[in-house]
């Protein structure tokens, strides 16, 4: 538990507090969710540490996406609990409340708005108050430019800040994506298939961004690409029809006779 | 202020735009009242009214294209804001009558008395107040856009199913507006207006300053808009249009942003009611017609949505055909606008703003 040791209550510069105090930060329990009768989830129970960084691997229809549709508040499951620190009840919040309790996500699909340019895209995802009036009334600050310039810098947009986002490549608008959720400064983020679409050198640049995330934040990945999954070198969740079948080291998982025989038949 | 000062500039057909509607302010005063009747550049008071009508639309047309091009809402009902905006004008036209209505009763409108009425009912006291009156321009549409909004955008309905009820919406204020127990004159509607803020309707200043009033709330509400649209709110109105779920992940409460928008291009479309109904000289249900909702939105489309210049240009092209058209064969003005629509959506998809260089319109 020494994550918990390390990022106590708060995170920095933040007005969100967030109690984090057993050193888990996001715990799912028995939940289970059903789609017109295909078990989705199934009694489904995961915990994530403070400041960890997982990755949730698992063939198709595992109940990846739908694990985090049910923590970013888009499906609400028949079961069990979700809870956000001790003390957030994510069942009981919106997308929105979600959001701004300090959960941030990148889709499988990366979802940008097209109309927008690179930096409006990031201006919009910047941490702030959301409540409309205070969004009439936004105007950027020396400070949030800087932020928004060094965001650009990071994820390698810098020369196409001014560009409309519909122009991007599909790897372009998987970083634009990114950097967007680093924008939010979530505390934990949830990111799926950040490497599709990416080469090689993108993919190792998207592995070390994301470990750097660690510690600071907590990141859970979902991915296919095992090679990818080993660049991040952490621990590994396999989810198989709704529910986790086996937890470790991507090694341990790769010796793990049930998860050979989920993934390969044997 | 420099950031709006520079989204209005920038946008350069809106440029144009306001210079015209500055420029016809001043010169339709002038044209009408100083340049002598047998002058050929002197416009009578009919087309001045006329042309009023056409400014009025295209300030309804405005508002449409807030909600619709820039933030995705295609109302089908957006005439019931126009004419709950003209029916609180009828109103207070209705009580400067005074005694000099046919039945000469000092009180109650015509129609109230012709029903045997005693009293005025509650919901038209203080109507004789333009302090009162006008004010409720803005807030009646904005009220019944607010409640609504709040139901329907909470409940996350959209697309044509949003549609469908804005169009059920002012169908059910029309079939409630014909009723003469309403209070509101029945199929008649309010007409017979003698004079606003004391000054005779049916004089040439009169409809010269009517005029010019549209033409200026016109050049004003569109820079209201593209300054709303310049700011940060704007940026998301269009994350909102093209992505809402993804905005919500983001953490914006997108109901309330599309409430807000909606709420003033109500008021906007409210206002334009108020400016018709005394240059038309009447207001009666028919103007809450589903037809007459659904032709704003061919205005929209023809001019070319979300540009919010090109809305004002449809409502004044088609409307300045009608008026030529309806004077030659009645009865082949609705399959000429239907061949339009069609034509349009066929070659001009994004209306007649395709046709301006996005060099020339700098958007």
């Amino acid at each position: 538990m020494s994550a918990a040791n390390r990022r106590p209550v708060s995170r920095s510069g933040g007005e969100r507090s967030l109690d984090t105090s057993h050193g888990t930060v996001l715990y799912l329990e028995g939940l289970s969710v059903s789609f017109d009768g295909f078990k989705a989830i199934n009694d489904l129970s995961l915990y994530i540490n403070d400041g960890e960084l997982r990755c949730v691997i698992g063939p198709n229809g595992a109940g990846k996406t739908t694990l985090m549709d049910i923590v970013t508040g888009k499906t609400r499951p028949d079961e069990g609990e979700a809870w956000f620190g001790q003390t957030l009840d994510l069942l009981r919040l919106d997308e929105a409340a979600i959001a701004n309790a300090g959960i941030g996500r990148k889709f499988q699909q990366p979802t940008v708005f097209t109309e927008l340019t690179v930096a409006e895209n990031l201006e919009l995802a910047m941490a702030g108050n959301r409540n409309v009036l205070s969004v009439l009334r936004a105007k950027l600050s020396g400070e949030q430019r800087d932020l928004i310039a060094s965001t650009l810098e990071r994820i390698g947009l810098v020369a196409l800040r001014d560009m409309n986002a519909s122009t991007l490549s599909h790897g372009q608008k998987q970083w634009l994506e990114i950097g967007m959720l680093l924008m939010q400064q979530p505390r934990l983020l949830l990111v799926d298939e950040p490497a599709t679409g990416m080469t090689h050198q993108e993919m190792a640049q998207t592995g070390e961004l994301l470990c750097s995330l660690a510690g600071d934040h907590s990141v859970v990945v979902v991915e296919h690409d095992m090679d990818f999954v080993r660049s991040l070198d952490s621990p590994v969740t396999v989810l198989h029809q709704g529910s986790v079948l086996a937890e470790g080291s991507l090694d341990a998982i790769q010796s793990d006779p049930l998860v050979r025989s989920v993934y390969l038949g044997e | 202020m420099n950031r709006y000062l520079s989204a209005v500039l920038a946008d350069r057909m809106g440029v144009v735009l306001l210079t015209v509607l500055l420029v016809s302010a001043v010169w339709v005063p002038i044209a009408s009242l100083v340049l002598p009747a047998s002058h050929p550049l002197h416009m009578g008071s009919y087309s001045v009214a006329l042309w009023g009508k056409y400014l009025c639309f295209g300030l309804l047309a405005l508002s449409l294209d807030m909600v619709w091009g820039k933030l995705g809402i295609l109302s089908l009902g957006h005439g019931v804001f126009f004419g709950l905006g003209g029916y609180v004008m009828g109103m207070y036209l209705m009580r400067q009558v005074g005694d000099r209505g046919v039945y000469g009763d000092p009180i109650l409108p015509d129609f109230m008395v012709f029903l045997n009425w005693d009293e005025l009912p509650w919901y038209w006291f203080g109507f004789d107040h333009a302090w009162i009156a006008f004010p409720l321009i803005l807030i009646v549409p904005g009220l019944l856009a607010y409640v609504f909004g709040a139901l329907a955008f909470r409940s996350r309905v959209t697309g044509v199913y949003l549609s469908i009820i804005t169009q059920a919406m002012t169908y059910a204020v029309m079939l409630a507006f014909f009723r003469n127990e309403l209070g509101f004159g029945g199929n008649n509607g309010l007409t017979g207006f003698f004079d606003i803020l004391g000054y005779d309707l049916r004089e040439d200043v009169t409809r010269a300053a009517l005029f010019s009033a549209t033409a200026l709330s016109l050049a004003g509400c569109y820079v209201l808009c593209r300054c709303l649209f310049a700011t940060r709110l704007g940026l998301l109105c269009t994350a909102v249009r093209d992505a809402e779920s993804r905005v919500r992940f983001l953490g914006y409460r997108t109901d309330r942003v599309k409430l807000s928008v909606f709420v003033l291009s109500a008021a906007i479309a409210g206002l334009a009611g108020a400016l018709y109904v005394p240059q038309v000289g009447i207001i009666n249900p028919g103007e809450f017609s589903p037809l007459n909702s659904i032709e704003i939105v061919i205005w929209v489309a023809l001019g070319g949505r979300g540009t919010l210049w090109g809305a004002v240009v449809g409502a004044v092209v088609v409307n300045v055909a009608k008026t030529q058209f309806t004077g030659w064969l009645p009865e082949g003005w609705l399959f000429m606008l239907g061949g339009l629509f069609v034509l349009t959506t066929l070659y001009l998809p994004r209306g007649l703003a395709m046709l301006v260089p996005k060099r020339v319109s700098g958007s």
